[in-house]
């Protein structure tokens, strides 16, 4: 059993409980122990980095010393916290006039970044440390010929100088995790490419048509459905296909899952605990399948 | 004597003297970021190499009123892939760091920072998520460190952000 804190970030426990109920459920039964820490905030994504690189910088390492102080290693289910918050990690781990700076900052929050810790995204925990054969050795459902258009995003994998994890430009290990649970993930256009998911809120109409692109291009390559793991695209492909039929006048009907669900489902977690109404496109095609 | 003063600092300067904008004249305009973007290939409002090229000219105003610089969707594939090693998205987000500092905000940001400011994060946790999470057994959410977090916030002046205009997008 190896123990790390769950930094929950905003959307998750704001809009999406059957990510975050599917990810405590798989990741409890591979022996991973998450701790809810008391006192986190935001982590500064993208949005706040916008309004101020240096108070973003503070606000993520704040987070990364309530860690330091229950000697724990972080871990995160969402893509964009995983990026800001090892972003500020590595960065501050690396500059010490930077770390001075910041400490100086936090001090009056009396905290102190002292570089102590680890950030990991729980899609590199389940790759690097539980491992395939574990998840294989765990499998209680099949998943019949489950054709999955796997979307990792972003801010898994880039910027690459400082996450290193997997390859950018030719990524296998999040294809070998779905592969793991006895589905087959599929090839599809412009796979690698951004979602738009950042750009809602302030240009709506860009996001969506990036949104749509992504939609056609699983669609056309035959998939059962893309599974991502971020809240971000998740929301931006399932809430976007809603989008879509009123922009577009278009039905997909692409059922949108996260990682941690297909891995739950897989490990025999009872549908009925996953909160699958959630779902704006409606996942019944997929349970059907999977028995 | 005579005072020495720098008069008319270029713009390239001044964003590469802001922390994220550092690597901004290394770029030699080759476009690998144009062709590597996606918002670039959804609209015409949109291409990193046109507006480097802006700030290396040193078009500062014309920067700043496109509103442009508010379409990067921080996916960095532009950034893995420049053969200057240019950091681009960062120089994007000293881009807006200048930009908010002068009260030209897009409505939406100051928004995310009045969540942060009143909440500790960017997205409300609504009554019927609280009940629901309750319901399908996931343990009630922990306190946010807000007050910590507005002292972080008034030390660095992010605060003051607040005061200023907003800018419709």
């Amino acid at each position: 059993m190896t123990s790390y804190s769950l930094f929950l970030g905003c959307t998750i426990p704001a809009r999406l409980p059957n990510y975050e109920v599917s990810a405590r459920k798989a990741l409890s039964r591979l022996d991973i122990d998450l701790v809810d820490l008391e006192g986190m905030t935001c982590c500064a994504p993208p949005p706040v980095q916008s309004l101020d690189l240096e108070t973003s910088l503070a606000i993520a390492a704040y987070n990364i010393c309530l860690s330091e102080e229950a000697d724990l290693d972080m871990i995160t289910l969402c893509s964009g916290c995983f990026e800001s918050l090892t972003v500020a990690n590595e960065t501050l781990k690396q500059n010490e006039p930077l770390k001075a700076k910041v400490n100086g900052i936090l001090a009056e929050a009396g905290k102190e970044f002292k570089g102590s810790i680890e950030v990991k995204h729980y899609l590199q925990v389940l790759s690097e440390e539980v491992g395939k054969e574990k998840i294989k050795a765990n499998i209680a459902r099949k998943m019949g010929n489950l054709r999955v258009a796997s979307f990792s995003g972003c801010h898994l994998l880039r910027p690459s100088k400082i996450l290193k994890f997997d390859d950018t430009e030719h990524p296998h290990a999040y294809d070998e995790l779905i592969e793991a649970l006895g589905a087959k993930s599929i090839w599809y256009r412009n796979k690698q490419k951004c979602c738009g998911g950042l750009l809602r809120g302030y240009a709506d109409d860009i996001a969506l048509a990036i949104a749509r692109e992504k939609i056609i291009n699983a669609s056309k390559a035959g998939a059962d459905c893309i599974v991502t793991i971020c809240p971000f695209c998740y929301l931006t492909l399932d809430l976007g296909q809603v989008l879509m039929k009123s922009t577009y006048q278009e039905e997909h009907n692409l059922p949108i899952l996260h990682y941690s669900e297909l891995l739950s489902l897989a490990l025999g977690v009872d549908v009925k605990e996953l909160a699958l109404e959630f779902h704006k496109i409606k996942i019944d095609s997929i349970l059907n399948k999977i028995g | 004597m005579t005072e020495t003063k720098e008069f008319n600092v270029p713009f390239s300067k001044e964003v590469a003297s802001r922390y994220g904008g550092e690597t901004v004249m290394l770029c030699y305009q080759c476009g690998t970021c144009a062709s590597s973007c996606p918002v670039a290939k959804t609209t015409e409002k949109f291409n990193p190499r046109e507006i480097f090229r802006l700030v290396l000219l040193g078009e500062r105003q014309e920067v700043f009123q496109s509103n442009a610089i508010w379409l990067c969707s921080s996916c960095y594939n532009c950034q893995e892939r420049c053969p200057q090693m240019v950091e681009l998205v960062d120089v994007f987000f000293a881009l807006r760091n200048i930009a908010a500092k002068e009260g030209h905000l897009p409505k939406i940001y100051s928004e995310f920072a009045f969540a942060l400011m009143n909440d500790g994060r960017i997205v409300p946790v609504s009554k019927f998520i609280e009940r629901k999470r309750e319901q399908i057994g996931l343990p009630p959410l922990k306190t946010i460190g807000t007050e910590a977090l507005r002292k972080i916030l008034a030390v660095t002046g992010f605060d003051k952000l607040l005061l200023k205009k907003e800018v419709e997008s």
